[in-house]
């Protein structure tokens, strides 16, 4: 909840200096409020009336870093009330459970989807690293060894106290997350992402129980966290993902105020088209991170698009670089269509790609309206069919 | 503190829709949360989902090829696809009409659809070719053909709305979709227009548009979000009809649906690229505001409609 600029008002030192760069107080105080100038601008704040404040104005979801990629940081639960601002990120799982042909397989695999799209590199960001119980800390540390080679961000899947303090040794060197904490483990996982400076993976039987352990957490000094909303079932885990977000950025509640982990491989039970449905809906609801057993350009090609498509700003539409596109091998001889720069106006063209026409596609940046694109279009392509 | 939960419950809910007759007649909309919120509200109907049969004899993917084998007139289609278990109701989609194409006589059309409506019990839903005029006549013949089916038209358009609904809603009791391309301001606008016309706006669905993932697919989400949100938060009872979304026609028609194996060697198999370009897609649809989805390939609505019983 937003302090008011009254309440800031209260706190300041209303001598009216002008060190911070507004004419009064109350004025310094009316920007802050509106998000406009940090409250640090004051260097006469009392400590005690900072600390106040940046907890009360502080940004509903923490932000963090996985490696290069932005977490967290969403504002608003509808991209068209703003815009979202961090990426849905893909990771593939291997366990210490498969036999060591199935681990090679699976790391293989993970490169084989790379690709660009509209300036974008479309790749599989991170690599989910599972412990299972009936196995050794020297087994899983044989495999994230393996999985080291793959030069990407990992998530530590293993909740056992020991192993993880193994694992975590054995990642040094690489960014990751421990995830990790639950309502039993929580304060040595803890104290182990701690020391490590990496994020702490939460989870817990209930939204109640997460809710309880993020709080312990909290108040044990740990504010680095990413919440994993379960595997119990896929109508769970959706609630999971709807509520915290929900909680967090309509509802005021900071305990919910981070980004997320979905486990779709735990959920679709090996399913590759209901994994691929799950990694849609996770793109869609807040999913931060979302784990799956293999990623193909089967499930990619549409994924990566979609996801390119929802985190847009809608105040900025997405543009393609202008400059000359041959279609089906066209040639200076062929035909020229101009088209605005919008990446909407290039993907009408490239759907009808199949079509009987080759053609140069011309794009430049203008104030074309798009009926009067369509129109040249028309001309050009149906006056040489 | 306890997790303090705050449901979003509305007192203004979404239109309950009926379509088709007796024990295989559907119903959809009515709720009062967001769709899929079942952790807000209970949800009395679940989404949807239809099956596009085209009168065109081609196939995208070889394995709807081998779906339809045998299978020689749009009755024959149409029975083999009512008879898939998770298939609420059959569209039959009418791209030959198209005047630019094949141009099909309406009166073929209606033939057609009078014999399907004789082979399947299941709700039936007409599209068209997309061409205004052709449309308007067709659904209004197959209105009056199938007269007591209580089928939908999908859909009346700004350019051919008045002759839809008074020859299909008016004349003979059917349902009316309405169609707008991605513009809420449209959509609304459009629903107006057919109610001034004296159609009841619980007669009526509605298509805001639609879009292969990754092809512009944001304008469908904003609308789908800001539709949904103006009918239950803010009560707009122009915005509350159903919302019934066309997948399989947009996914199945793009290259990475189409595209040959051979053109795109390491893109893998055409069929699975096809089937989860259709899943995905609806998933999307589905999470934000979509009441029904159409989609083509019986893979597809088996995982879809899988992927809505474990939501609800």
């Amino acid at each position: 909840m937003a302090l008011k600029g009254l309440d800031i008002f209260k706190l300041t030192p209303k001598t009216n200096c002008k060190d911070c760069g507004s004419p009064t107080c109350m004025a310094f105080a009316m920007k802050v409020a509106q998000g406009a100038v940090p409250i640090e601008k004051c260097p006469h704040m009392s400590a005690e009336a900072l600390a106040t404040l940046s907890e009360a104005t502080a940004p509903p979801m923490k932000s963090f870093k996985l490696g290069d990629h932005p977490l967290g940081g969403e504002t608003v639960l509808s991209r068209h009330e703003k815009t979202f601002v961090s990426k849905t990120l893909y990771g593939v799982q291997v366990c210490d459970c498969m036999d060591a042909a199935k681990q090679d397989a699976v790391i293989a695999s993970i490169p084989t989807v790379d690709y660009e799209r509209i300036s974008e590199r479309m790749y599989v960001e991170t690599i989910s690293v599972r412990h299972s119980a009936d196995k050794s800390a020297d087994d899983y540390v044989a495999l994230i060894n393996k999985v080291k080679g793959l030069g990407r961000p990992l998530l530590l899947d293993c909740t056992d106290v020991d192993v993880a303090k193994a694992a975590v040794a054995a990642a040094a060197g690489c960014d990751f997350i421990l995830n990790g904490a639950n309502e039993e483990n929580y304060a040595d996982m803890s104290a182990i992402a701690k020391e490590a400076k990496v994020l702490l993976g939460v989870r817990a039987a209930s939204l109640d129980a997460l809710h309880e352990t993020v709080e312990k957490l909290e108040a044990a000094g740990n504010k680095d966290l990413i919440l994993d909303v379960g595997s119990a079932s896929i109508k769970d885990a959706y609630a999971n993902a709807v509520e915290i977000r929900r909680a967090a950025l309509k509802d005021g509640d900071r305990t919910f105020g981070y980004p997320s982990i979905v486990n779709v491989a735990a959920l679709a039970n090996g399913d590759a088209h209901m994994e691929a449905a799950l990694l849609s809906l996770f793109t869609c609801k807040y999913g931060s991170i979302v784990i799956c057993s293999e990623m193909t350009y089967a499930k990619a090609l549409p994924l990566y698009g979609l996801r390119q498509n929802i985190f847009t700003d809608p105040q900025k539409p997405m543009k393609v670089t202008p400059g000359i596109y041959p279609i089906n091998g066209a040639d200076e001889n062929s035909p020229c269509c101009l088209t605005v720069d919008f990446a909407l106006t290039y993907f009408l063209q490239d759907a009808g790609e199949s079509a009987d026409y080759r053609c140069l596609r011309y794009v430049r940046p203008d104030r074309l309206g798009r009926r009067q694109v369509l129109q040249l279009l028309h001309q050009e392509v149906h006056g040489r069919v | 503190m306890p997790f303090a939960r705050k449901p979003q419950v509305f007192s203004a809910s979404i239109n309950e829709l009926t379509l088709g007759t007796g024990d295989k007649a559907i119903t959809l909309g009515g709720q009062n949360v967001y769709n899929l919120y079942t952790f807000d509200g209970p949800i009395a109907n679940a989404p949807k989902i239809g099956i596009d049969v085209s009168d065109e004899a081609e196939q995208p993917s070889p394995g709807l090829t081998a779906f339809y084998e045998g299978c020689t007139t749009m009755a024959e289609k149409a029975k083999k696809a009512a008879a898939l278990d998770h298939v609420d109701f059959v569209n039959l989609h009418f791209a030959s009409a198209d005047p630019n194409g094949a141009n099909k006589s309406v009166e073929d059309c209606v033939a057609d659809a009078k014999a399907v409506a004789e082979a399947i019990d299941k709700p039936i839903v007409i599209s068209g070719c997309k061409n205004p005029e052709k449309d308007a006549e067709l659904f209004s013949k197959i209105a009056e053909a199938l007269q007591g089916k209580n089928i939908l038209v999908l859909s009346a358009r700004e350019e051919n709305y008045k002759g839809i609904a008074a020859g299909v809603g008016l004349a003979y009791g059917q349902k009316v979709g309405a169609e707008s391309a991605v513009d809420i301001n449209l959509a609304k606008q459009l629903n107006v227009l057919i109610t001034q016309m004296g159609l009841d706006g619980k007669n009526i669905a509605m298509n805001v548009g639609s879009a292969a993932a990754g092809y512009g697919f944001e304008y469908v989400v904003s609308t789908l979000e800001r539709v949904k949100a103006a009918a239950l938060s803010q009560n707009d009872n122009t915005l509350q009809m159903p919302i019934i979304t066309p997948v399989g026609s947009e996914t199945w028609a793009v290259k990475e649906a189409t595209a040959t194996e051979a053109d795109a060697p390491e893109w893998g198999a055409q069929e699975e690229r096809g089937i989860d370009m259709e899943v995905e897609t609806a998933a999307a649809c589905l999470a934000y505001g979509s009441d029904a989805v159409i989609l083509k390939h019986p893979e597809s609505i088996k995982t879809v409609s899988q992927l809505i019983a474990a939501l609800m």
